[in-house]
């Protein structure tokens, strides 16, 4: 049925479901049932962000944090990309490699980014490291395991005209594999993105001494509830913009693949 | 030397559940153009496939040369059914990829495979990709494709199969002028009467499955006898009475076959 819904019908759909839930939060917040300091309304958090734009708390403005936040997801991200891609492609290709890692990949998978946070902090205490590994545990399952179900997914034809036509295996997966996993690949791409965002701030909560995680936690600590929520509401934003843009791109890449 | 020989070839799928191919034995000789027709699900195709080295005998040897088949490779170049162009790669691309495999210098591949797209007729259309072709442009890039390998061996899983009326005239009578005029080991599979005894200088007719050769067809010696090559058309050779009469034994042949079929 929501497939049905034009485009102009589903963006007002939104903004009433948006509307309701902030007036029922407001609702809530000037009811008095819970005390103001636990639940401000939402015009007092929409306040402290337009606040927290240019004055410092905890060592920095809020786009300091978000800034620093967004330097550890692109290092942990394009770890995760760079390393879980290409293993997926060759994990596709060749039987063995297959054989040898997927054991230790499906054990290590369902170990949730969270429970790499004391480990991590062992390793690299609150420096630049932790962070990044634990992103690193949340995006780079599904950059992997896109890749290599892309890989065994590809149409047998194309790799057997490959191969009868000599192809060497490298090549094989550079100019076969690989474009014809490109939807696949990208899937598990924003996929990965997703879960990583999610998991650098949680592991902001405990190892960091910038970024938006940290923030909240110095704002609980200081019973600044308002601060809590606009580190919220941050993540939550750009969480929607990383997915929106790589929506987009995916997007893109499905009407240039469309055609053929 | 380049013979493709069968032997005492049984293939069975499904861990010997069901029985495709029983006793092949087939010898292809060197520059012999060979058709294989029969009904369809009779194993045609595995036996295409078995000599590319996509697939193993359960129990007796493919021979290509003197050396059994343990792999695909450029020497015995594929013409597929469903073409399998790579979709993300231009006409030239993709006629290209073989001769960068065997690292042909960049010059020579250049003029070979400008050769080869002039051969099928395709001048202009180097850049294109395969979904901007017509079904039998897609067809003659992936001929084109085999063919510039300049392989011994030519392997062609119902390649006009997939093309309209026309088109598959067009490109049987293209064919039979490329394989005159340059001669190759041919396994061509079918299941076209006409088009086998058209172009082929035997026929291997094929049983239902579990698929035996039933009988081979001499196309050569009545072809040459009666000057097919004096003909332009396809339509004119067809009309020949000598023509005819091998078609029509064909037919006859595969009929006892088709009426034990399911339908």
């Amino acid at each position: 049925m929501i497939g049905t819904l034009d485009p102009a019908r589903r963006l007002m759909l939104g903004a009433i479901g948006l509307v309701g839930f902030l007036g029922l939060w407001a609702l809530v917040a000037a009811s008095g049932l819970v005390g103001k300091a636990f639940l401000p309304g939402p015009l007092d958090v929409a306040a402290r962000l337009v606040a927290l734009l240019h004055t410092s708390f905890a060592g920095g403005t809020l786009l300091v944090h978000l800034g620093s936040s967004l330097q550890r997801f692109t290092a942990g991200y394009a770890l995760a990309a760079l390393v879980g891609v290409p293993l997926g492609l060759l994990m596709g290709r060749f039987r063995l490699l297959d054989d040898i890692v997927s054991p230790i990949f499906d054990a290590l998978r369902f170990i949730a980014p969270i429970a790499w946070v004391p480990f991590a902090a062992l390793w690299f205490g609150t420096g630049f490291g932790g962070p990044v590994l634990i992103i690193f545990s949340g995006a780079f399952p599904p950059c992997l395991l896109n890749a290599y179900r892309g890989a065994r997914q590809v149409d047998a034809r194309y790799i057997e005209a490959a191969e009868m036509l000599g192809t060497p295996s490298h090549r094989l997966i550079l100019e076969v594999l690989l474009p014809a996993s490109v939807p696949s690949i990208v899937a598990g791409l924003r996929i990965g993105a997703g879960l990583g965002w999610q998991s650098l701030v949680g592991a902001e909560l405990i190892v960091a001494s910038t970024g938006v995680g940290y923030m909240m936690v110095q704002a609980q600590s200081g019973v600044s509830t308002a601060t809590v929520m606009v580190g919220m509401v941050a993540i939550g934003l750009v969480g929607v913009l990383i997915d929106v843009a790589l929506r987009t791109v995916e997007a893109r890449i499905h009407r240039r693949l469309g055609r053929a | 030397m380049s013979s493709i020989r069968f032997d005492a070839v049984n293939k069975t799928f499904g861990g010997g559940q069901i029985k495709a191919l029983e006793d092949i034995d087939l010898d292809i000789a060197d520059k012999e153009f060979m058709a294989i027709v029969g009904p369809s699900g009779c194993g045609k195709t595995t036996c295409l496939r078995l000599a590319a080295g996509f697939e193993f005998p359960s129990s007796g040897r493919v021979l290509v040369g003197n050396s059994e088949v343990t792999q695909p490779g450029p020497d015995r170049a594929v013409v597929f059914q469903q073409f399998a162009l790579f979709p993300w790669k231009t006409v030239a691309e993709n006629i290209e990829l073989g001769l960068r495999n065997k690292n042909v210098p960049r010059a020579e591949r250049r003029a070979r495979v400008a050769e080869a797209v002039g051969m099928i007729g395709l001048d202009g259309y180097e850049g294109a990709y395969p979904h901007q072709l017509s079904g039998g442009m897609q067809q003659r890039v992936a001929i084109a494709r085999a063919y510039v390998l300049d392989p011994q061996v030519l392997l062609m899983d119902e390649p006009f199969g997939a093309l309209d009326a026309q088109t598959r005239v067009v490109m049987q009578e293209e064919l039979v002028r490329l394989a005159r005029r340059n001669p190759r080991t041919v396994l061509f599979i079918t299941h076209g009467v006409e088009e086998a005894v058209y172009l082929a200088d035997r026929v291997a007719i094929m049983t239902r499955r579990p698929g035996r050769i039933k009988e081979i067809v001499d196309v050569k010696s009545v072809r040459e006898a009666d000057h097919w090559e004096k003909c332009a058309r396809i339509e004119d050779v067809m009309d020949r009475e000598s023509f005819i009469h091998l078609r029509t034994h064909i037919w006859r042949s595969l009929r006892e076959e088709k009426n034990g079929a399911e339908h």
